[in-house]
Formats: structure tokens, sequence, C-alpha cells
């Protein structure tokens, strides 16, 4: 690596300091942005198919061969759309609206580690900027909802905006117990505190606030039955009822990152990351050594997105105070009554919490 | 930084793509905002209910006791009985603060 480094300098001289340094880093978010772009396209796919097998339907099927190049077909669709600016919307924030979703939304992926060293950047606080960079998604949807001037969005920003700060707080909460056996807010760190077998996963001891940690997922990001923000059959399509075209497909593309985000958080938080559910265990250990741990993490999150999937094809609507009931007076309670729970044990050393 | 710009880009990006593939053929109607059909009855900058308010003034409060409690939770398994006590005192005065809001019914939504 370093050779290859001596060789670029030697080709380009002045290809040194801070530029080489921002041109790498560079190198490496587009390196991880493409792809993730190409797993949202086919992500969408792959949730029209699955719902449509779901509910006895083939879904689509009929560009390209079993219907492979659907998403393609659509992004081609959606750029040749006419972006419809509104008479009455306040132009600059109703275009700054859908940068400001999913700039976040990418600039999440930054702290995430796929495998061991496999990182963009190795912050000490990424959990930290996890949350603060996430907290910032909601002002898109707000400002979305606000700029465009019309009802049905002013009310899906204002559904969202409580909807998310709720759930945010049990979020937060949530990644205090982890951060708590970790002893780290270091997404790396926490990763590596999970090392040694199945069950030394987070999942075991935090049971509870694995549950309320993907539930809370999926209210974050909008997904059935929480999908009160855009529900169709209550306010027509909540916040991007006035967006149409790419404006809509930005928003989309951050929606969808960031319901793949999660689903990574939750294998990195309680699924042990990039670490191989056969450790530990003999002869699989040895059997299975040579799969890479990027690998195993990315199935873990497949299945995590799938469940998302599943989910919204089982699940019925919410009502909305249901929703804010479930968030304020079951798992706000709970999650404060685990970090008592779980610190305690750690005082007694008690079980596999310290 | 270079990802929060990358975003960024890829936010403007495809808008400026869509702008400039896609046909552009304004009118009044389609500019006009979204009602189901009829024309809007009222300004759309309309009153909305308080609880919305009060969620978002709690939710600032149990957000700073987060970012409170992180700090504590990254080192609590060195602090010992010490820690866990001040942690108490702490969740306890929160917990107290919670019941008070939820007798007075501020989590109610009907």
């Amino acid at each position: 690596m370093i050779a290859f480094w001596q060789w670029i300098h030697a080709l380009i001289p002045w290809f040194d300091g801070a530029i080489a340094t921002i041109v790498i880093i560079l190198i490496k978010a587009i390196a991880l942005v493409m792809p993730l772009m190409l797993v949202v396209a086919y992500f969408t796919y792959a949730e029209r198919k699955v719902i449509g097998y779901m509910q006895l339907r083939v879904g689509p099927n009929r560009v390209g061969p079993k219907g492979w190049l659907q998403p393609i077909a659509d992004a081609l669709k959606l750029m040749t759309k006419e972006i419809i600016f509104p008479s009455k919307a306040n132009i600059y924030l109703f275009l700054l609206a859908p940068v400001l979703a999913i700039a976040p939304a990418i600039a999440i992926w930054a702290v995430i580690p796929f495998d061991e060293g496999m990182y963009v950047a190795n912050l000490d606080i990424s959990l930290l900027y996890v949350l603060a960079i996430g907290s910032v998604g909601v002002y898109g949807i707000i400002l979305a909802g606000w700029a465009s001037n019309s009802k049905y969005p002013l009310l899906g920003a204002l559904r969202s905006a409580s909807l998310l700060v709720s759930y945010e707080i049990v979020i937060g909460f949530a990644l205090v117990t982890v951060v708590m056996i970790a002893g780290s807010v270091n997404l790396n760190d926490i990763v590596m505190a999970q090392k040694g077998s199945i069950l030394n996963w987070y999942w075991i001891p935090l049971f509870p606030m694995m549950i309320i940690f993907f539930i809370s997922a999926l209210v974050e990001t909008n997904r059935a039955p929480f999908d009160v923000v855009e529900g169709e059959s209550e306010i027509v399509g909540g916040t991007h009822v006035e967006y149409s075209g790419m404006t809509f497909a930005v928003f989309f593309l951050a929606e969808y990152a960031n319901m793949i985000f999660m689903a990574v958080l939750a294998v990195i938080l309680f699924f042990g990351g990039w670490h191989s559910p056969f450790e530990g265990i003999a002869y699989l250990e040895a059997g299975f050594a040579w799969v890479p741990g990027i690998i195993w993490l990315l199935a873990k999150s497949t299945f995590f997105m799938f469940l998302y999937l599943w989910i919204r094809a089982t699940f019925p609507r919410f009502r909305y105070d249901q929703i804010m009931r479930l968030s304020w007076k079951v798992f706000l309670p709970w999650t404060i009554v685990w970090i008592f729970v779980v610190a305690l044990m750690t005082q007694l050393k008690i079980g596999p919490w310290f | 930084m270079v990802f929060i710009f990358l975003g960024i880009a890829f936010g403007i990006g495809p808008m400026l793509i869509g702008y400039l593939l896609g046909p552009s053929k304004p009118d009044e109607e389609k500019n006009s905002q979204f009602e189901c059909g009829f024309p809007a009855f009222d300004d759309s900058r309309m009153y909305f209910n308080v609880r919305y308010y009060l969620v978002a003034i709690l939710f600032i409060l149990f957000d700073l006791e987060v970012a409170f409690v992180f700090p504590w939770a990254v080192v609590q398994s060195q602090l010992g009985w010490f820690g866990f006590v001040a942690i108490s005192i702490f969740l306890f005065l929160l917990v107290v603060g919670f019941i008070f809001e939820w007798k007075k019914g501020a989590l109610e939504w009907e």
C-alpha cells in the first residue's frame, strides 16, 4: 500500500499533504456511497417483490428478466419527469429540504466499520456522531412540510417532527445501555467487545433494548406500521405531496439509505457487527474462517432489511396517539429501568452484563 | 466533512439532472397547492395542536438527559458504587419530573 502511494507520488509530484488526504477520503467515500445507492435501488425492487409474493402477487416482472431492470427504469422515469415548483411555496427552502434530508443520510455512513479496520473515519465518538447526524434528518422533513405551504405536507411534517423526536429519546437511552456494557462510544470498540461467540453479542443481555431499538428504528425511518407521516389513507402523501420528479426521488433515496443504515447499526450494536456467528464453535469456526467479516455484516443486515419488509406486509398501521403512547409511556420507562438494571448488575458483577 | 459535502452534492446533483432532463410546462392549476382536487379552502399556515409544541419541549429535556448520561455510561464499570449512587440520584430526579408530566396529562393524546 505504501509503495503504491510512493508510486503515485512519483508520478504526480504535487499529489501530497492535504490534497492527497482529501482525495483519498473522497475515493473511499465514493466507493462506499455508490454501492449504497445501488443497494437502495435494489432494495426498492426487493420490497415490491417480497411484498408482492407475500400478498400472492408476482411483483414487477416486465422490465428485463424477472423485472431485474425495474429500479433503473424507475430512476430514468423520475429523471425525465417535470419538477413542479408550487406557486405558493417558499422556493429556496422547498429546494433545500431534499438536500437536508439526504446529506445526513449519506454523511452518517462515514463512521460505520464494515470489517476490522475497514471504515472511512474512526471517530472516538462515532455513536454520538450517529445520534447527532441522525437528528439533522428531521429538519429535511419539517422544512419540506413547511416550505410547501400546503395543508397535507404541514400536517405530515408536524406528525413526523414529534414522532422522530420522541423516538430519538428512546433510541438514545437504548444506546446508553449498549455503551454501558461496551464501555466505549466508538463503534469499532463496541464491535470488538462483542468478540468471542454468538453468546457474547449484546442481543442476549440487552434483549428488551434490542426489540425497543428495532421498533424505534422502524419509526425513525417512517416505515409501516408506523408510517403515519405519509399515511396515504389519512394525509395523502404527507410531507412529499408537493414534490415531483427528482426532488421526490432524493427524499426517497434518503429514506431508504436511512433504513439500510438502521439495519446496519442494529447489527453493529446488538449482533456482533462483522463477527461470524460460528465463533467459538470448534469445527464450524474453522470451516467458515475464509468468509470475510463484511460478508457476515451484510448478511445480518440483509436479514434486518427483510424484517422491515416482512413487518410492512404483516401489520396494519398504528393510530397516531397509540404511537406516541408507545414511545412515552412504554418504551421510555422501560429503557430507564433497564439502565438501572444494567448498572446494578455491573456493580454486583452478576450475569453477562459486565 | 468530505462526507457531508458529498451528501450535499448527492442532493443537488440529481435535482439538477431532473431539472435539465424533465419538461417544464408550468400552469396555474398544476402549480397550486394540492387539496384533493378542489381549490384550497384557506391559508395553509394554520393553527395546530399545542401538544406538538409540548412534545418538542419535553424532547429537549430528555435529550439533554441522554447527553448527560452518555459520559457516565462509558466509564460506569470503573466508577463503582459512587457512580451508581450518583446516577441513581440523577435518574431519580428525572423520573420525578417524568411522573409529574405524566400525571399532568402532558402525554395524553385524544
